[in-house]
């Protein structure tokens, strides 16, 4: 199949082939990243903006390692260094930039559906790299990815999402995409942080985390995002983690080849036990090198052919 | 299905004393020190170096090293080119360092595929020296580049067609051309090529 979409604002959006065309070609990524020299060149000629208006280490420097090792040239500026503390708006910095020539955007921002909001102005391919309590498409498509590595398949896999499904874009973007790919999927956390409605996304909700982890393959823990929390949705973090933190032996749980999985920063000793980090079913360090060729790949897809040509005419 | 424009210029049989002859061509070429890796450039050059070292191990033991190679990310048409290309595994598993590679492909053309691989072979290292062997000459080069190992030459002109059908994508092994316009052969000759691309 032809990738034809210019832009990739969530995976809500995006179907099952979709999906797939992605993670067939982070394979072919993934392999760049293993060679002497990590560099290919199919992206040369192209400036690519990565506008991050929300702190970021993980993300930021993946999307700019990607960039690089597709030789694409890149700008990176965060929100503390820019005109934005002057008061210029949003579309003013960005048709500005756009003015010197980008290609691509590259965006997070603190607000849900501001990428959807730049696609409306811009000529730009634009890459949602986080908005808000929307979604995080890149992130959901790096953690499909290390699972289908991992089990060869995501088809009849149990897979339990862990935290605050409120406020984690990472974890809806998990949900739309692993139920597309026919995984089933449960999430659980305090009833505080579960929004209405979200049984009808075709996922199991649970309050209680034996019940949850009960034949689950993988966890995927998110984080507890204390910039987010308003006061009252969680008594306190102290209760949290007795109720809902992974220790060693609420894993023995799950299937015998279980797989946990994080999307960082992690609260060691919050959300999860200090040694479950760094244990042998922990592919969380995996997750970050896999996320730079699910970038490679999701760049690679936007950038060439059908979508910037027919654009052009 | 009968198609006057269509011709068999390779038949199995010539395809496979072809391959005989240059598997001996390559051994005659190194010296004993030489290690030798095969790479071919998919699709078709990775099945045609399968065979290559095949017809090279029943005459010589030595150690060869065997990969396979995209060049999609090489190409110098990604960003004009309207159809996406799909991107398929380039597997060199084997420090490339010192050796001798020799390049397989079904057929040369422009040398284009060939520059792309060229450039690829860098990013896995130092070679001694490659090489390059191609099932068919076809001519029409755009850039300087020669085959070292050449199955048969068949000069052309651009508005032929020449392809090479191989068992091991679910046709028959042999070598086609048409003279003029596309062909309506393509979709007879290489039913299991329709999957890997669609126009």
């Amino acid at each position: 199949m032809t990738f034809k979409r210019r832009h990739l604002l969530s995976l809500e959006e995006l179907d099952a082939a979709e999906m797939m065309k992605i993670l067939e070609t982070s394979k072919v990524f993934r392999e760049v990243l293993d060679r002497p020299i990590k560099k290919v060149a199919p992206l040369r000629g192209l400036t690519v903006a990565n506008l991050f208006f929300e702190p970021s280490t993980r993300t930021r420097v993946s999307f700019e390692l990607a960039e690089k090792r597709l030789s694409a040239d890149t700008v990176t500026f965060t929100a503390a260094t820019s005109s934005v503390k002057k008061g210029e708006t949003l579309k003013d910095t960005v048709r500005n930039l756009e003015a010197m020539k980008i290609d691509m955007v590259v965006i997070r921002h603190s607000s849900s559906g501001v990428p959807y909001f730049l696609t409306r102005f811009c000529s730009s391919s634009v890459i949602n790299a986080g908005d808000g309590q929307h979604e995080h498409p890149t992130q959901g498509l790096l953690d499909m990815y290390t699972i289908w590595m991992k089990y060869k398949k995501i088809k009849g896999l149990r897979v339990v999402l862990m935290g605050d499904a409120k406020h984690s874009r990472v974890l809806r973007s998990n949900v739309w995409g692993l139920t597309k790919l026919g995984a089933s999927v449960a999430v659980c956390g305090p009833s505080t942080l579960l929004p209405v409605g979200l049984e009808n996304m075709g996922v199991e909700v649970y309050t209680d985390i034996d019940k949850a982890l009960d034949g689950a393959d993988v966890v995927n823990v998110m984080r507890i995002q204390l910039e987010r929390q308003q006061a009252g949705l969680l008594p306190s973090l102290r209760e949290y983690t007795s109720l809902f933190g992974i220790t060693k032996d609420r894993l023995k749980r799950l299937n015998k080849n279980y797989t946990i999985m994080h999307p960082g920063p992690i609260n060691r000793g919050l959300e999860m036990a200090d040694d479950i980090a760094d244990c042998d079913q922990s592919v969380i360090l995996e997750q970050v090198t896999n996320g730079v060729a699910v970038r490679m790949a999701v760049l690679y897809l936007l950038a060439g052919g059908e979508g910037r040509k027919t654009d052009e005419d | 299905m009968p198609d006057k424009e269509f011709a068999v210029l390779m038949d199995a049989k010539q395809i496979s004393h072809a391959i005989s002859r240059m598997a001996h061509e390559i051994l005659e070429s190194l010296d004993d020190e030489a290690k030798l890796a095969v790479i071919g450039i998919r699709s078709n050059g990775d099945f045609l170096a399968d065979r290559l070292v095949k017809e090279i191990r029943k005459i010589d033991g030595r150690k060869i090293e065997v990969g396979y190679m995209d060049i999609t990310l090489y190409r110098d048409d990604l960003l004009t080119n309207p159809e996406h290309p799909e991107i398929k595994a380039t597997e060199i598993l084997f420090p490339v360092d010192n050796k001798i590679i020799v390049l397989v492909d079904d057929v040369l053309f422009t040398g284009r595929t060939i520059r792309a691989a060229l450039n690829q072979i860098p990013d896995y290292g130092r070679p001694r020296a490659v090489r390059l062997a191609v099932l068919i000459d076809r001519g029409g080069r755009e850039l300087p580049i020669r085959a070292d190992f050449v199955g048969k030459n068949i000069p052309s002109s651009s508005k032929d067609d020449v392809r090479v059908s191989l068992v091991e994508r679910g046709g028959t092994d042999e070598v086609l051309l048409s003279r003029g316009a596309k062909p309506t052969i393509a979709k007879a000759v290489k039913p299991a090529a329709g999957k890997a691309r669609k126009k």
